[in-house]
């Protein structure tokens, strides 16, 4: 395996999606691959850290003012 | 009689089609449940796309308004959520496109995907990189980090990273092939490295 055929593969290698066979080919290439390991490695700790950070905070005072406004217009619809 | 009712085995029901069904049928509680369960998320998507707090805002709601005052065009073979996130998504785009007149904006923008060159990094992060930053210096890194992404990209590691869809949902919320889904996910997430890397990067030499 290249280095350019595992970076086709890294999506499905990191959304799990992959044979047994192929994921062993992979790591075969990890093994000897620094430069694919790390890739692997922090690109699928970009997507944790992407993952578990709430990036923009909506206040609870904010969310609620919001929501109601919502609900009235669209009981405004209704009726 | 002896007709043939095999309705056994039918999929089971995802709640939301439940309280669908009961706002069509003009309970307006029922929407309330569905605003509230999904507002945020809404809110996040619309933030991300357009950038701008202000107009996050008014998406959020015109997006469930409108969602509210088509409910009867809704058809049963998506999830209310995925039809919903595409509301928002369209809403967003608009936004965008009245901030910046004349530019044209969609989520075919800046769209060249060049097959890119490997990435060569030997360089690992340190172990737990986003601990060596407090949390308000964090969320200011992913912020920017992830401001710098084209918008096309942006839009579909959001969906499909962050909000948790899947690559034939991000493909229909988007409208976009699942190729092309797949294509933006990746580079998406090779340049968020690429740039978080500047931050994350192990200490080589005297430890600060
Ligand atoms: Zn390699």
């Amino acid at each position: 395996m290249t280095c350019r055929e595992f970076l086709a593969l890294l999506d499905d290698l990191i959304d799990e999606n992959l044979t047994a066979e192929t994921r062993a080919e992979i790591e075969q290439h990890l093994h000897k691959c620094g430069h694919c390991e790390v890739i692997f490695n922090t690109t699928r700790k970009t997507i944790e850290i992407y993952r578990s950070h709430e990036l923009y905070e909506l206040p609870p005072a904010v969310n609620e003012r919001l929501h109601a406004a919502i609900m009235a217009r669209c009981k405004a619809k209704h009726s | 009689m002896s007709t043939i009712q095999s309705i056994a085995g039918q999929n089971e029901r995802h709640p939301d089609e439940t309280l669908v069904e009961r706002v069509r049928a003009g309970d307006v509680s029922a929407y309330d449940t569905l605003v509230r369960k999904y507002e945020r998320r809404i809110f996040r998507i619309a933030q991300n796309v357009t950038q701008n707090r202000e107009d996050a805002e008014d998406v959020m709601q015109d997006a469930f308004l409108k969602a509210y005052e088509k409910l009867d065009q809704f058809q049963g073979n998506s999830k209310f959520y995925t039809w919903l996130v595409r509301i928002a998504v369209n809403e967003s785009l608009m936004r965008l496109r009245k901030r910046r007149t004349g530019k044209m904006v969609s989520i075919d923008e800046d769209m060249e995907t060049e097959e890119g060159t490997v990435p060569r990094d030997l360089a690992d992060w340190a172990p737990n990189p986003e601990q060596n930053f407090n949390q308000a210096e964090l969320a200011e890194i992913l912020r920017k980090t992830i401001q710098g992404l084209p918008q096309g990209f942006r839009v579909v590691f959001v969906l499909r990273d962050v909000e948790g869809l899947s690559t034939e949902e991000t493909a229909e919320t988007l409208g976009l092939s699942i190729p092309a889904v797949k294509s933006r996910l990746l580079r998406a997430r090779l340049q968020l490295r690429d740039r978080l890397s500047r931050y994350f990067h192990r200490k080589t030499g005297v430890e600060k």
